[in-house]
C-alpha cells in the first residue's frame, strides 16, 4: 500500500486483477461513497463560508450596505490569491495547516480541508458576481420601510438573487468533482482515484471510462435539477 | 393603533391640532466628494423648507437640482453634511439606522422604477413592511386585501410584477407604501416613467391616499403638470437650492423666477410663442393683444408682491366699447381650483373707440400687446 501515493480506498485491499468485478465493485462502491462525501460536506461547509464572504465582498463595494473600501480591498486581494492556485499544488503546500486543524495530512478528511478553502474562496466570487446584478432600487425600498442591513441579505437580496445563486451552485459542484478527484493524491480516495488506481494504472480503460461515465451522470443529474428549478422560477418572476 | 390596523381599517386621521410642521429642513447642506475632482460637489446649500401635515407638496427641478438628495433625507436615506431635518417631531440627522427604523415605518416610499420584489408576488409585497413589523399572518391577510382593494388590485394578489403594467406597478408600490398607515409618503418622480394616460391614474390614487388617509405627500418630479394636477404647494428647485416656493397657485399665476416660468410654460397652454405670433400675423391684420387669465388675486408672501387678478371681464369690456373683436388663439389651465391661462384677441383699432377701451383693459388686466402686422411690437414682458 506505500509503494504508491496513490492508496487504495480504506479497509480494502490492493489485490483486484484486471477486469475482476467481484473485487471492483465494492472498490467503486467505496469510491463513490468517498466522493460524495468530500463533494457534499465541502459543498455544504465551503458553499455557506463562501457566501458570507461573497455577500461580505458584494457589501462593501463602494456604495453598498456596508460600504468600506478597505475590507473589501483587504478580502479582494485574499481571493484573488488563493484562487488561481491549480488544487494539486494547494493540496500540498495546505498540508502544514492540514496537521494542524484536522490531525493528519492524509485520508478522505484531510482531503476535505483544503477543499472548504478553495470552494469558500470560490464561491465568494460566484456570489459576489450573482450580487452584483440585483437592482439597487429594491434594497434601498427596503432600506426605506425600516429593514435591517441583516433584513435586508435574507429577504431581498438572496431571494431577489436565488435563480444565478442556483445555478452557480450547480457549477460549483463541477468544480468540487473536478477538486475531488485530486484527493487521491494525499490517500483520500474517491471516483479520481479510482479511475487512475484501478484503471490507468493497471491499463483497464472500462474502469476508467466506469468512473468518469459516473461522474457525467453525477454533473447532468445536478445540472438538470438546477435548471429545472431555475425555470420553474423563472417561469413566474420574468 | 394596533388594534385598528389589524382590522385593516383605511380610515383618514384626524389632522394634528399643533402647527408645526411635520417636515422641517434648516440651512441643510449637502456635499458629495468626488473621487476625480478635489472640489466637494455641493448637491444642496442651505435649503430651508416647512412641509404642514396633509399638504401634496410639490418639488419641482430639472434632474441634478437635488431634489431626489432632497427628499431621501427625510427618511435619512440621505445625510446632511449640515443643518438638521426634523420630521414628526424627531430629529432624524444623527440617528442611528436602527432608531431610524421606527420612524421610516411611518414614511412610505415610492419610487419612479417602482422597485418591487421581483421574486414576490404583489400580495407578498404589499405584505413585506408588515413581516418587518412582525404582524400576525391574519392580520397580514387583511390589511393586503385592504390594501389591493384601495389601489384597484384585488384580482391581481397573486401575479408578479413581470405580469404587470407600469401603472399597476406603481400602484402595487403606493398599496406597499401605505401598509404600515405612514402618515407622510414620499413620491420620487413617482410618474416620470408612466405615459401621460396612467401618470393621472396614478395621480388620482396618491389625491385619494391624501384626502381620504389624511397622509401628507412630498412628491419630487420635473414635470410641472404632476404639480399642477394634484399639489397644493410647491417648491422649485435649481442648482441645489429652493428658488420659488409657495402655493401652487399663487406660483402659477405669478411665478418670480426665469426657471419656474420655463416649468410653468410646460405646463400652462395658451401663452403663444414667437412661432406663433408669426403665424397670428400672417392671417389677422388687426392688434393682436393677449391678456392674461388669473381668476384669483395673489397675495403678497413667500418673496413675492401682490398681484391681481387678471383677464375677468374682457367679454363686458368688448361689449360695451361695442369693439370688433375675434379670440384667436389661447387656453385655461385650472389650478388649485382657479382657472390660469391666456387669450389673444385680435381687434379692430382703426375704430376711434379703440383707444378708450384699450386704456381700461390695461388698467384692469395684465396684456401683452403685439401690434399689427403692418407695425409689429415685441413687449418685454414676453420675452421673459
Amino acid at each position: 500500500m506505500q509503494e504508491s501515493f496513490l492508496s487504495a480506498p480504506q479497509g480494502s485491499v490492493t489485490l483486484a486483477t484486471r477486469g475482476d468485478w467481484t473485487v471492483l465493485r465494492p472498490l467503486l462502491i467505496t469510491s463513490i461513497g468517498q466522493t460524495l462525501e468530500m463533494v457534499l460536506a465541502t459543498l455544504v461547509i465551503g458553499g455557506f463560508l463562501g457566501l458570507v464572504l461573497g455577500i461580505l465582498l458584494y457589501g462593501t463595494r463602494p456604495g453598498n450596505l456596508f460600504e468600506n473600501t478597505a475590507i473589501y480591498r483587504i478580502l479582494s486581494f485574499i481571493v484573488n490569491i488563493i484562487r488561481p492556485i491549480p488544487f494539486i499544488i494547494f493540496l500540498a503546500a495546505m498540508q502544514p495547516l492540514t496537521i494542524k486543524v484536522v490531525g493528519t495530512s492524509i485520508g478522505t478528511t484531510a482531503a476535505i480541508f483544503p477543499m472548504i478553502i478553495m470552494c469558500t474562496v470560490a464561491t465568494s466570487r460566484l456570489v459576489e458576481q450573482n450580487l452584483l446584478p440585483v437592482d439597487p432600487g429594491v434594497i434601498e425600498a427596503a432600506r426605506a420601510m425600516g429593514a435591517s442591513k441583516f433584513t435586508i441579505i435574507r429577504t431581498v437580496l438572496i431571494p431577489e438573487a436565488l435563480s444565478p445563486l442556483i445555478l452557480a451552485y450547480a457549477f460549483l459542484f463541477v468544480s468540487l468533482l473536478d477538486m475531488s478527484a485530486m484527493a487521491g493524491y494525499i490517500g483520500g480516495g474517491g471516483l479520481g482515484n479510482f479511475a487512475i488506481a484501478y484503471g490507468y494504472q493497471k491499463f483497464d480503460p472500462t474502469v476508467t471510462w466506469t468512473a468518469v461515465i459516473i461522474m457525467i451522470v453525477l454533473v447532468q443529474a445536478v445540472q438538470a435539477l438546477a435548471n429545472a428549478i431555475v425555470k420553474h422560477r423563472q417561469r413566474r418572476t420574468s | 393603533m394596533a388594534e385598528d390596523d389589524a382590522q385593516g381599517a383605511l380610515t383618514a386621521r384626524s389632522p394634528q391640532e399643533t402647527h408645526d410642521p411635520i417636515i422641517r429642513f434648516s440651512n441643510v447642506t449637502k456635499e458629495f466628494t468626488n473621487r476625480d475632482s478635489k472640489e466637494p460637489f455641493r448637491a444642496l446649500d442651505g435649503i430651508d423648507l416647512s412641509i404642514d401635515e396633509g399638504d401634496i407638496y410639490g418639488i419641482i427641478g430639472y434632474s441634478g437640482a437635488g431634489k431626489s438628495t432632497l427628499v431621501r433625507m427625510i427618511n435619512a436615506l440621505e445625510r446632511p453634511t449640515s443643518g438638521s431635518v426634523t420630521v414628526l417631531g424627531t430629529e432624524v440627522t444623527g440617528l442611528s439606522e436602527s432608531k431610524l427604523r421606527p420612524l421610516r415605518q411611518k414614511i412610505g416610499m415610492v419610487f419612479q422604477q417602482f422597485n418591487l420584489f421581483s421574486t414576490r408576488t404583489v400580495a407578498q409585497n404589499i405584505a413585506y413592511p408588515l413581516q418587518l413589523d412582525h404582524w400576525r399572518k391574519d392580520y397580514q391577510d387583511r390589511r393586503v386585501s385592504k390594501l389591493l382593494e384601495f389601489v384597484g388590485l384585488s384580482e391581481h394578489a397573486d401575479k408578479y410584477p413581470a405580469q404587470l403594467s407600469g401603472g399597476q406597478k406603481q400602484r402595487v408600490g403606493i398599496a406597499r407604501a401605505l401598509a404600515t398607515s405612514p402618515r407622510i409618503l414620499l413620491a420620487d418622480e413617482a410618474t416620470s416613467a408612466l405615459d401621460p394616460e396612467t401618470t393621472s391614474e396614478v395621480l388620482q390614487l396618491l389625491r385619494r391616499a391624501n384626502a381620504e388617509l389624511g397622509v401628507t405627500i412630498v412628491l419630487i418630479t420635473h414635470q410641472m403638470n404632476v404639480v399642477r394636477q394634484i399639489a397644493n404647494r410647491v417648491a422649485v428647485m435649481s442648482n441645489g437650492h429652493i428658488v420659488e416656493s409657495g402655493d401652487v397657485y399663487d406660483v402659477f399665476a405669478a411665478p418670480q423666477q426665469p426657471i419656474t416660468r420655463r416649468f410653468i410654460g410646460t405646463a400652462i397652454s395658451g401663452l403663444p410663442d414667437a412661432a406663433h405670433i408669426d403665424s397670428l400675423r400672417a392671417r389677422w391684420p388687426g392688434r393682436i393683444i393677449t391678456v392674461l387669465v388669473r381668476q384669483r388675486e395673489v397675495p403678497a408672501g413667500d418673496g413675492r408682491p401682490a398681484v391681481g387678478a387678471s383677464g375677468q371681464n374682457i367679454s363686458e369690456l368688448i361689449a360695451r366699447h361695442h369693439l370688433a373683436s375675434g379670440l384667436i388663439y389661447g387656453g385655461m389651465d385650472t389650478v388649485d381650483g382657479a382657472a390660469i391661462g391666456a387669450l389673444t384677441y385680435e381687434f379692430d383699432d382703426t375704430q376711434d373707440r379703440f383707444g378708450q377701451f384699450l386704456d381700461e383693459l390695461t388698467r384692469t388686466n395684465d396684456i401683452i400687446d403685439f401690434g399689427t402686422a403692418a407695425d409689429p411690437r415685441t413687449p418685454q414682458a414676453w420675452k421673459e
